[in-house]
């Protein structure tokens, strides 16, 4: 074995996670090694998630207004999908991003290697490189951000090329007739929104009553609506009892539904944590059994050199929670008094309307049996929305009853998730309704939907007459 | 069913420790009683017995932790005949939702055991309730952490109470007065920065233990706030240690071994009582003079882990053989870190014996809110001038460091001349 490499952060992990705790460490003078297979740092959300179903969402967005601009006076041709420049564009935006984060990297004098990491103990990891030679490093600190990968249940998923997960439906290898995507999250409303735009008849299974189970349901209402328009088919309270390769596809046996052949499959019912093969076993570290490696405030883990962020360390999994908790994780190495502790998260679903929310839903509030005023705007009632003939849209402020402090903000509508950063940082602000109120938005835009449904908790909105009752 | 066990309610002003010799690991059948770790307090090392009977299924605390009163540190589920079904999770992390997918049915006899229930579809949003976060913006919020001010017992200016940055260091001046006050003077003590010693050499760093630590704050706060003098004299004691070796196989006999710190704990209540100022502590809030009418005395013990004051009660109330026997059985219980946090508190007058170790005198540091502590140095013969002549006699050296604040250096004199007068003349005591 060669000698000891000494390092002072050994990142694990290049995600969004791992690279801005890396930067981040590197930023505040550490010298850092960021241990990951893949050329450029970039992780599952730029090789494999955010970045790649981005680039295809936003072709699909193209050819669904492309299609309905003949009822504004513009009538296009049929598109002509080239699926290999679409995916080589796709993969173009990718290795953009990821080889721009390798050069910041590189400016940064972060030593990347690509390898592949097991902790022998506290102090020490034991990397495998492509080529399976084996280096041993020295850290003074770890930071584990392995993230997680699409969830399998081997006994039911069959292998064939025919079935799919998010990554391998990402690859685009052709546009399936039909596609049957089972479990009704984010991942798969999105996935299939790409595939119905390029032509394939979607069907969606979920076995619970509702899509997008955490958001509130009058948000996911709104898109249900545009996805029965678009999807061939959804089928919810409904469960998959087994899939087998025939001919022309995969025949699917559901609970509740009769038999189908579909030309593939996405399944898309979660992703589990990459908490297995990193020599845990030789740390205190012990996962949970979800697979999830518990961690502090601080993101530190039960060894006190080994911190944890990401998908690794907690729902929600999502990228930016990832860098939020990398870079608190570094600040607290530099000795900060740092601490993940915010009072929203965002979500999106970047499906057409997009839904958005952060901080408090509204059914948390009735679960907690919070004392809460919930103040929804129509976006029928919004100039900008007409402009763009989308109604279709819904903006809903959750407030204290008392303090009038703005505790939720859910929004559905076209560029939902570009609005729901104001709502972050009013929550974060502790803003009231009176602050969002007395901010000028301007006219004519979405936001402004954010600005009237403050009016409306004083019965003042401009675009919508709703008096105040008397309390 | 499954039952949390959580820190113990340790007695007053204890509101926490740190985890040592966790002696369970998961998996483990308990019983009733049995420890399961001791905790290392400010004041004594307890051993936390189980309350209840069952296998371990988690636990939440390693060596070394700092916990506090009420954490929750282990989950044992009391029917140990249980499966693993009701495992607890380890995080409070919301319940997902289950998957579009269930076991299949009769077409596929093996049910799916391996369903994973964790999986979700969804982006789960915040742990918290912004409606529980203290109304304040993230950098105030970072700003009251980074000067170790607790964001939530900030009172906010703004509407609805929200918090600025003013308010935070507004808050933190109010509170540095108040401590300031307390400490009467001590905010002036500035920490210097320590050097780089691996420069000079190699060093190995080692964590103060709990009493290290408790121990070195207490006594920093006693020097840096009580003016210290120290009042030597020493005492004729060679009447006094044949009577000791007289009565010695008397007390022996009763299990107790007649030491002159038991001769001495006798001698210094009576001195308390003839000199009420020693028996006092001071209140600088008020400028209070606080007289107590009961006599509690600590005895400095030298132990392997460090040093501990355990305290003797109601002195007056106890004959000097019975006095010896307290102290023989409270040293052993020290050396064995097995006092109670009720054996180390309430004392009023604090005496510190290394004569048998040896030393000429010494200035001991008043144990603060006492107002006085006595150091007892190595007796030696030494040749005194009697009658015309020099006669061999055992003399004990004394030392006695007060408050300054209450006690005069008159008074002192005369309170340690009496103590060694009593010692000389033992009947004294009985007058």
């Amino acid at each position: 074995m060669s000698e000891i490499t000494k390092t002072q952060v050994a990142v694990i992990g290049g995600g969004p996670g791992g690279y801005a705790a890396a930067f981040m460490a590197a930023d505040l003078g550490f010298e850092v090694t960021l241990i990951d297979p893949a050329e450029n740092p970039g992780g599952v959300c730029l090789y494999r998630g955010c970045i790649p179903s981005k680039a295809l969402l936003h072709l699909a967005k193209l050819i669904n207004e492309a299609r309905e601009s003949h009822k504004w006076g513009v009538t296009f041709g049929e598109p002509e999908i080239d699926i290999n420049k679409i995916r080589s564009w796709k993969d173009s935006v990718v290795s953009q991003l990821t080889s721009g984060l390798g050069s910041l990297s590189t400016q940064r004098k972060i030593n990347h290697i690509r390898a592949r990491a097991q902790f022998k103990d506290a102090h020490h990891l034991e990397l495998k490189d492509l080529n399976n030679e084996k280096q041993v490093i020295r850290f003074d600190y770890s930071i584990l951000a392995t993230g997680s990968r699409p969830t399998t249940i081997p006994k039911l998923f069959i292998d064939s090329k025919r079935v799919m997960n998010s990554t391998q439906a990402l690859n685009l290898e052709d546009i399936p007739e039909s596609l049957l995507i089972i479990g009704g999250g984010y991942i798969g409303l999105e996935m299939g929104t790409v595939y119905a735009a390029l032509g394939s008849k979607v069907s969606v299974v979920e076995m619970l009553p509702n899509l997008l189970t955490a958001a509130d349901r009058d948000l996911v209402r709104i898109l249900q609506k545009n996805l029965d328009k678009r999807f061939e088919r959804i089928m919810l309270n409904t469960k998959v009892s087994s899939m087998k390769e025939v001919k022309n596809g995969i025949k699917i046996q559901f609970e509740g539904a009769e038999d189908q052949i579909f030309s593939k499959v996405l399944y898309s019912i979660g992703r589990t944590p990459n908490s297995e093969a990193l020599g845990l076993e030789n740390t205190k570290i012990k996962p949970n059994r979800q697979g999830f490696i518990p961690v502090d405030a601080h993101n530190r883990t039960v060894e006190p050199t080994i911190f944890a962020i990401g998908d690794v360390a907690g729902e929600p999994m999502l990228a930016h929670k990832a860098s939020a908790e990398g870079r608190i994780a570094a600040e607290v190495i530099a000795g900060h008094k740092a601490a993940f502790e915010p009072a929203a998260i965002p979500a999106v679903v970047f499906t057409d309307p997009e839904i958005a929310w952060a901080g408090l839903t509204e059914q948390e509030a009735k679960d907690q049996k919070l004392a809460v005023e919930i103040m929804r705007f129509p976006w029928a009632a919004s100039g900008r929305a007409l402009t763009m003939d989308r109604p279709d849209g819904l903006t809903k402020l959750i407030i204290h009853k008392e303090t009038q402090r703005i505790l939720g903000v859910g929004i559905v509508g076209s560029g939902a998730g570009e609005m729901i950063a104001e709502g972050v940082l009013a929550i974060e602000m502790a803003a009231n309704a009176n602050d969002l109120k007395l901010s000028i938005h301007p006219h004519p835009t979405l936001s402004e939907t954010l600005m009237e449904s403050a009016e409306m908790v004083f019965g003042q909105s401009t675009h919508v007459y709703r008096p105040k009752r008397n309390r | 069913m499954i039952t949390e066990i959580k820190i113990p309610d340790l007695g007053e002003n204890v509101v926490g420790g740190r985890v040592v010799s966790l002696t369970v690991k998961i998996g483990d059948l308990i019983e009733i009683d049995q420890p399961l770790f001791e905790l290392e307090t400010d004041k004594a090392v307890i051993e936390v017995p189980s309350p209840v009977k069952g296998k371990i299924t988690d636990i939440k605390i390693a060596d070394g932790d700092e916990v506090s009163v009420g954490m929750v540190t282990m989950i044992v589920e009391e029917d140990s005949s249980a499966e693993e079904k009701s495992e607890p999770q380890q995080e409070a992390e919301k319940v997902l939702p289950p998957v579009a997918i269930e076991e299949p049915d009769q077409d596929n006899s093996e049910p799916i055991s391996e369903l994973p229930e964790e999986t979700n579809t969804l982006p789960v949003i915040a742990k918290r309730n912004p409606a529980d976060i203290a109304p304040a913006a993230p950098s105030v919020r970072r700003f009251a952490r980074e000067i170790g001010i607790s964001i939530d017992s900030v009172p906010g200016s703004g509407p609805a109470g929200r918090i600025s940055k003013e308010d935070v260091k507004r808050y933190s001046k109010q509170l540095n007065a108040r401590r300031g006050s307390e400490a009467s003077g001590s905010a002036a003590i500035f920490s210097e920065t320590l050097p780089d010693f691996e420069k000079f050499g190699s060093i190995e760093r080692k964590r103060f233990s709990k009493l290290r630590e408790t121990a070195a704050k207490h006594l920093s706060y006693a020097w840096a706030t009580i003016p210290h003098v120290t009042q030597f004299d020493q005492a004729d004691i060679t009447n006094l240690e044949k009577l000791r070796k007289q009565y010695s196989p008397l007390v022996a006999q009763a299990g107790g071994k007649l030491t002159v710190t038991a001769i001495l704990i006798k001698v210094i209540e009576k001195a308390l009582k003839k000199f009420p100022s020693f028996n006092t502590s001071i209140d600088m809030n008020s400028f209070e003079i606080i007289y107590k009418n009961y006599f509690n005395i600590g005895v400095a013990v030298d132990t392997e882990h460090g040093l501990v004051v355990p305290v003797v009660k109601d002195v007056n109330q106890k004959d000097i053989s019975q006095l010896a026997i307290e102290l023989t059985q409270i040293s052993e219980k020290s050396r064995q870190r097995k006092l109670s946090l009720d054996d180390m508190q309430g004392g009023n007058f604090t005496i510190s014996n290394l004569g048998g170790i040896g030393g000429t005198g010494f200035t001991p540091v008043v144990n603060s809110p006492e107002v006085a502590i006595l150091g007892v140095s190595r007796s030696q013969i030494q040749p005194v001038y009697l009658d015309g002549t020099f006669v061999p006699r055992l003399i004990m050296p004394l030392s006695l460091s007060y408050d300054h604040r209450i006690i005069d250096g008159a008074a002192a004199a005369r309170f340690l001349r009496w103590v060694c007068e009593a010692l000389e003349e033992p009947f004294l005591l009985s007058i």
